[in-house]
């Protein structure tokens, strides 16, 4: 690995990192919304470091392109305002959450850094294209394949369903 | 030296998701922070399966597709909440508390 991909790394790293920060702490949900989508493009650099082509697409089409677009016509349509900060819930949960967040946090990157013990090898060349996963998809996944169909028709019928005004 | 650095990004956006969970109080922002947590998991499969084969790509697209769904499903209930009460506010359900 040459020292540029260990830099593109290391900034995909930060801007990932910052950009969930300010998801998780800013009170507009509009902002909030809007770090998700540079986080969820950062994620897609990730993949395309790591040669993961179709992901890549895949991640900034369905989730940066498709749901990131939902969440953000619904953020519109209810005009929210600024989230309040929490008074109802006690002292003790405003503290312990956070604080067991990152305990959590601690153990596991001190379980996934340790499990790791070599650099990435250099991939086969097909490796991340199209034709790879769809092979894996359509041969060894087909019944799952099927089962999300299934999964994605009943949402849609879902989702009609419970937004309507009346049944 | 690489995948040390992907997968403790993965370990902090996931911890990171947790607390927003745990924190926030409008109904979408919890979402977004699920979301944020699907992210952390996938970008962990994606350098084991740098690693290890291509598997663990087609369980992203799996991931993914019930993100989908699960966003859109999520997103309907949060409209449904609010209009019966022209607010997103989580804290203010408490009906089925005992």
């Amino acid at each position: 690995m040459t020292a540029l991909t260990t830099t593109a790394y290391v900034v995909l790293a930060l801007l990932a990192v910052l950009s969930a920060l300010v998801v998780v702490w800013h009170r507009n949900p509009v902002v909030s919304a809007l770090a998700l989508a540079f986080n969820l493009v950062a994620i897609a650099g990730f993949y395309l470091v790591m040669d993961a082509q179709f992901l890549a697409l895949l991640q900034v089409i369905v989730y940066a392109g498709a749901i990131m677009v939902l969440i953000l016509f619904v953020i519109m349509l209810l005009n929210l305002r600024q989230e309040l900060r929490g008074r109802d819930s006690g002292l003790l949960q405003r503290v312990l959450g956070p604080l067991l967040g990152v305990a959590l946090g601690l153990l596991l990157v001190r379980v996934l850094w340790r499990s790791v013990t070599s650099g990435f090898a250099p991939p086969s060349p097909e490796f991340g294209t199209v034709a790879s996963v769809g092979r894996e998809l359509f041969g060894t996944f087909f019944y799952p394949f099927e089962a999300i169909s299934l999964l994605l028709v009943s949402a849609m019928v879902g989702a009609v369903l419970l937004a309507k005004r009346r049944l | 030296m690489e995948p040390k650095i992907v997968l403790a990004v993965s370990g902090v956006l996931f911890a990171l998701g947790v607390i927003g969970v745990l924190l926030r109080r409008g109904a979408i922002s919890i979402l977004m922070c699920i979301e944020l947590m699907l992210n952390a998991v996938n970008l962990a499969f994606v350098a084991f399966s740098r690693m290890h084969g291509a598997t663990g790509q087609v369980f992203v697209i799996f991931v993914m597709t019930v993100a989908a769904a699960e966003a859109a499903v999520g997103l309907a209930i949060v409209i449904a909440i609010f209009r019966h009460r022209q607010t997103v506010d989580l804290d203010g359900l408490r009906i089925l508390r005992g």
